[in-house]
């Protein structure tokens, strides 16, 4: 068995980041075009009418798995970008926990709003 | 046939890698001629930390305009701001970009349109058409 030359990318290789991106990409995709042909065949006017689709139960599950594909998305793609460019490993690690603490959060952030709408 | 294929291997390979170490680095990105596809991946790249910077923005008034009438309210006074149209109008050529683009790498991942013809005039493709659909909603919008 070697040993992987360099141990703080060893973490980072592989083919499960790029499932995830490939995966989540279709999904954004698909949901994406669902959302705006939904919105362009019913288009909604004022506060009630919004408020009401997003609080349908199939539209809000769609609006859960859209923002988890999306923050999926900007893990791998963000991680990728910081890989590449921040070299020093101090810099880099932290800039790669700054990423995930704010995906994190943001991830939160939507469920905070999603839950609130069935409340 | 060179006479160094009959030396072992390691004294072989030493002078590849002095060569190497000699080689010149040109990495003057104003002056390299850079083929159509290049200006695709980089924008794929550009166009993807742009929507990344986008998404806290987008989440915010995501929150904001189902906080109830006045939150809503106040998203759409912030969505007729000058600046939030530039910014729009930005987001929606990165999105464009960025979505063509990731079609076009997903399906060379089935090694549909690889060949050098074809990938050359789908990289025009997502390149026109992101500034395109950028166009149009500066048009929409304005």
């Amino acid at each position: 068995m070697h040993k992987p030359r360099i141990a703080s990318r060893s973490r980072f290789t592989g083919l499960g980041a790029w499932w995830v991106q490939r995966a989540s990409a279709v999904t954004l995709l698909l949901l994406l075009l669902f959302l705006l042909v939904s919105i362009a065949v019913h288009p909604l006017n004022g506060y009630r009418q919004w408020q009401a689709w997003v609080a349908q139960p199939g539209i809000t599950l769609v609006f859960l798995l859209f923002f988890a594909a999306l923050l999926s998305h900007l893990w791998v793609g963000l991680r990728d970008v910081l890989l590449d460019y921040a070299k020093p490993a101090g810099l880099r690690n932290a800039l790669l926990a700054f990423v995930a603490i704010g995906l994190l959060g943001l991830g939160v952030w939507v469920l905070a709003i999603l839950i609130g709408l069935h409340r | 046939m060179n006479s160094a294929d009959h030396k072992p291997l390691a004294a072989r390979q030493q002078p590849v890698e002095k060569a190497r170490a000699r080689r010149p680095m040109f990495l003057d990105l104003r002056q390299i001629a850079m083929p159509v596809g290049a200006l695709t991946s980089i924008g794929h790249r550009l166009s993807g930390v742009v929507l990344a910077a986008a998404v806290p923005a987008a989440v915010y008034g995501f929150a904001l305009s189902l906080q109830g009438e006045a939150g809503f309210a106040r998203w759409t006074v912030i969505a007729g701001h000058l600046a939030f149209k530039v910014a729009a109008v930005l987001a929606v050529w990165a999105l464009a970009h960025h979505l063509l683009g990731g079609v076009r790498h997903l399906l060379s991942d089935f090694n549909v349109g690889s060949p050098l013809r074809k990938a050359r005039k789908s990289a025009w493709f997502v390149n026109l058409a992101g500034v395109a659909v950028a166009l149009l909603t500066a048009v929409a919008v304005w």
